[in-house]
């Protein structure tokens, strides 16, 4: 028996947390998309868009705490250095993506003077003072940022794809909900 | 040494046809989920009807005015209160109707995207209203002086513009794009007649004002009623009088502000009571006459104000900004028109504006 190894897989929670927000973030790219070129859907769309963006922006916040209290498993050997960078970075940018724009989103409507509707009554209040040139700025803000998620979304998926099915690593394991072998066999 | 080659899972090598494979189904996937994509944000179906394509054809039909409202352009902002009575409440549980006063504000407009029209008695007139509820909701509503909306969809009212706008050569709607499109929208050719029936009134101040969508108003009890409301005003009706000189542009905005400044104006907020099988999800097919109506209260206007200087300037009059309490109805415009307003809004607010035709000083004479 040798020193214990380190982990295969992310936490249990990190794991949930992951795929929930997967699915949760894919939907809002695919709402928000639909909502922009609908004349007949917007409304049904943009009353879904608001209270999925805040619940997006909380569980953002629970997984940023999360993110800092657990150990991550180490990266497959098969990964080089500038993968390995690469990865690390994209992370940052999808964790500042996950928080940036639903508040930039609330901050919109702030700033275009409308109420932050999420059901029924329940409210919530603006972040930013009515400010015209100032929606002007976060409306753009918000699709380009949108697009980027969008696009790191894709360039995730493909490596991921690429680590699976060409490398085949075994990569998924690291976050597949189910528990797997560790990486030496055991 | 790589650390793979070490590794004792190392995959044996892959041929040259399932490395193939494997990179087509990659490029597969990403490639469907990029193209799903594009498809459900239009980029796939550019001649489908959007928000942009609707704001467009406004500026496209009346010229393009940076700063401006596309819809409804030339207009002036108004504030004052709300006196409910109480009667509202066996309809809506939505927190204007209890008994007692609600502040608004609002807006004076002309239907149409030119912000520098000379008035006329013969373009549509609007009072738009935004309730701001003791509970921080808001309840915003765009009223227009006609019976009934021409038309029931929103691409109807998108070929409307166009077969309804000035020949550049005669400066009257071409007649024969007109004829084509009532017998493509028959609709239409049963309300223009209805519309044109109308007996306008003199000025902004003595309008009725219909805000033609239906909606659904719940109670406390979670009862769901479909309703229509107007804006019936206090002061006397008064038949439409000849046009005055040219040289007089904003006539009929001059004597809204003189009429505000001798004292407050008022109207009457009436609720129409739609019964089962009334059309909910079409503005232009008219309820019966007899339905009930409920008096929920008074509108006071008291204070009118150059929307240049008005902070209602920077709002939209979006018909889905809703209590609870009320909701929107099965009519395709509503979701329709709260889309284009944003469109339309988005686009004002990054561009400069030129003085509104009804100045801070025409307010202050």
């Amino acid at each position: 028996m040798s020193a214990p190894k380190p982990r295969t897989q992310f936490a249990l929670q990190s794991r949930i947390l992951h795929w929930l927000m997967a699915a949760m973030l894919l939907a809002m790219l695919f709402i928000g998309a639909a909502m922009v070129a609908s004349l007949g859907d917007y409304h049904m769309l943009v009353a879904i868009h608001r209270p999925l963006g805040i619940l997006i922006l909380i569980l953002a916040a629970v997984r940023f705490i999360n993110r800092m209290c657990t150990t991550l498993p180490p990266f497959p050997p098969t990964m080089s250095k500038r993968e390995r960078f690469i990865a690390s970075s994209s992370e940052k940018l999808l964790y500042a993506l996950m928080f940036a724009l639903p508040l930039v989103g609330w901050g919109m409507l702030s700033a275009g003077h409308y109420p932050i509707v999420m059901f029924g009554a329940v409210h919530l209040p603006p972040i930013l003072p009515a400010h015209p040139a100032l929606y002007a700025i976060l409306r753009p803000a918000h699709t380009v940022l949108a697009y980027l998620l969008f696009f790191m979304f894709l360039a995730h998926l493909g490596a991921v794809l690429f680590h699976t099915l060409i490398v085949r690593d075994r990569i998924l394991d690291r976050m597949a909900l189910w528990p797997v072998r560790n990486r030496d066999g055991n | 040494m790589n650390a793979s080659e070490s590794n004792p899972e190392t995959p044996p090598p892959l041929s040259r046809a399932g490395l193939a494979l494997r990179f087509g189904i990659i490029g597969a996937v990403l490639g469907g989920i990029a193209g799903l994509f594009a498809y459900v944000g239009g980029w796939l179906t550019p001649h489908a009807l959007s928000p942009t394509a609707m704001v467009d054809r406004f500026q496209q039909v009346n010229g393009t005015f940076p700063g401006f409202r596309r819809n409804h352009a030339k207009g002036v902002c108004i504030a004052g209160t709300f006196e409910s009575n109480g009667n509202g409440v066996a309809l809506s549980r939505a927190a204007v109707f209890p008994a007692g006063r609600v502040p608004f504000v609002g807006r004076f407009a002309f239907a149409g995207g030119k912000p520098y029209v000379p008035d006329s008695s013969r373009i549509v007139r609007s009072l738009a209203i935004l309730f701001q509820l003791p509970n921080g909701e808001e309840w915003r509503t765009g009223c227009i002086n006609i019976p009934v909306f021409p038309v029931h969809t929103p691409q109807a009212f998108y070929d409307l513009l166009l077969a309804s706008a000035p020949d550049p050569a005669t400066g009257k709607p071409d007649g024969a794009k007109m004829k084509a499109f009532i017998e493509k929208y028959p609709e239409a050719g049963r309300n223009f007649p209805v519309i044109g029936a109308n007996p306008g009134s003199s000025g902004f101040d003595n309008s009725t004002y219909n805000g033609l969508n239906a909606f659904r108003f719940i109670n406390a009890a979670g009862e769901v009623t479909p309703v229509r409301w107007s804006l019936v005003p206090v002061q006397p009706f008064a038949p439409i009088g000849p046009e005055p000189e040219k040289a007089d542009k904003n006539y009929l905005f001059d004597a809204l502000i003189a009429a505000i400044h001798r004292g407050p104006l008022q109207w009457r907020l009436v609720v129409t009571v739609g019964q089962p099988g009334d059309p909910t999800g079409d503005a232009s097919a008219m309820w019966p006459a007899d339905r009930k109506q409920v008096d929920v209260g008074m509108l006071t206007i008291d204070r009118i104000e150059s929307e240049d200087t008005s902070p209602t300037r920077d709002i939209t009059f979006d018909p889905l900004v809703l209590p609870d309490g009320i909701a929107a109805s099965d009519d395709p415009l509503l979701s329709a028109r709260s889309a284009a307003y944003l469109k339309s809004f988005a686009r004002r607010e990054g561009e400069r504006k030129e003085p509104s035709a009804v100045s801070p000083a025409e307010v202050a004479k």
